[in-house]
């Protein structure tokens, strides 16, 4: 079983990083290009088990640790 | 007074902070090993700047469930005072011992200059040794240190009285161009509702000796041990 973390910026923090990718692919031509946010992709490789089992541990690690609630959303998906 | 500085891997302004500690204001201090499961006999603890576990994941995220964090929760827990300092506040907010959070500077610059610290209230064992009209002029080494908190968490630190230090000009006026991370409404350090716990990004601790270009930082760590002798501050025995 894999893990796939998606972590996000809040809507409501800054993101000068995804400001600054915005304004390069704007300028490197592309356009109709709106806003950009840069966030982080985990992937976790887990023990083959109960999915609803390692579901709740991990939403758990990423509320903890993986993602910091202040600053970040996360989304969390178990695969096969 | 006894001072326990932390040591996380990779953390490297440890030793001025010990430095300052020790051979400018004479104390007792030693370093503390994140390994380490007790502070000894320590009456506050420092966290120290640097870029503890390679700020991977996110800065301080790692080093905030440290062995000696456990030891440093209950530490403040019972009212003991800790200040971090800049990845030191970073660990602080990531361990939910500060309210808020710091991310990337929003120039996306790492900013390495002095900048000018204006104390908002004397009230505080951090505070309570500078004057009300005195600037801090200290020095600034951070890629992420632009403090944020939302409309709510910031509303309540405001009751709380728990905004320490803000970003000023020489002039002593608050503008964006003395804000140099666009931090929210220019928060340079900040404690929490019970204030024994402190954070700051600035280095006091390269502050404190006038050959160093200013010694406006010894200001915070006189402030502290004011408290811890005049008993204002004290972690009750665990």
């Amino acid at each position: 079983m894999k893990a796939k973390i998606i972590i996000t910026p809040k809507k409501a923090v800054l993101d000068p990083q995804g400001k600054t990718v915005q304004n390069a692919l704007a300028h490197m031509g592309y356009a109709g290009v709106g806003d950009v946010h840069v966030g982080k992709y985990l992937e976790i490789e887990l023990a083959a088990g109960d999915a609803e089992a390692a579901r709740k541990q991990l939403d758990e690690a990423c509320h903890k640790f993986l993602s910091n609630p202040v600053i970040e959303d996360y989304k969390l998906e178990i695969v096969d | 007074m006894n001072f326990a500085v932390l040591q996380f891997p990779a953390s490297n302004c440890d030793q001025d902070a010990l430095h300052v500690l020790r051979n400018v204001l004479g104390h007792s201090a030693r370093f503390v090993w994140h390994k380490e499961t007790s502070l000894g006999a320590a009456d506050a603890v420092i966290v120290p700047g640097g870029f503890s576990y390679g700020d991977y994941l996110r800065t301080g995220a790692i080093a905030r469930f440290s062995l000696v964090m456990q030891a440093v929760q209950a530490f403040a827990a019972n009212g003991g005072p800790v200040l971090g300092i800049c990845n030191g506040f970073q660990i602080l907010c990531e361990a939910g011992l500060l309210p808020g959070a710091l991310i990337r500077n929003r120039s996306l610059q790492f900013r390495c200059e002095h900048i000018y610290l204006k104390t908002f209230t004397a009230q505080s064992p951090f505070t309570n040794r500078i004057p009300e009209d005195k600037l801090l002029r200290v020095p600034i080494a951070h890629g992420e240190g632009c403090y944020f908190a939302d409309e709510e968490t910031l509303r309540l630190m405001k009751v709380g009285n728990q905004i320490l230090w803000r970003y000023v000009g020489a002039d002593g006026q608050l503008t964006d161009a003395a804000n140099p991370n666009g931090s929210v409404e220019n928060i340079a350090g900040v404690c929490n509702a019970f204030r024994n716990v402190a954070g700051l990004m600035p280095h006091p601790e390269r502050a404190s000796e006038g050959l160093l270009g200013s010694a406006d930082g010894r200001l915070i760590f006189e402030s502290l041990i004011h408290a811890l002798e005049t008993k204002t501050v004290i972690a009750k025995a665990a």
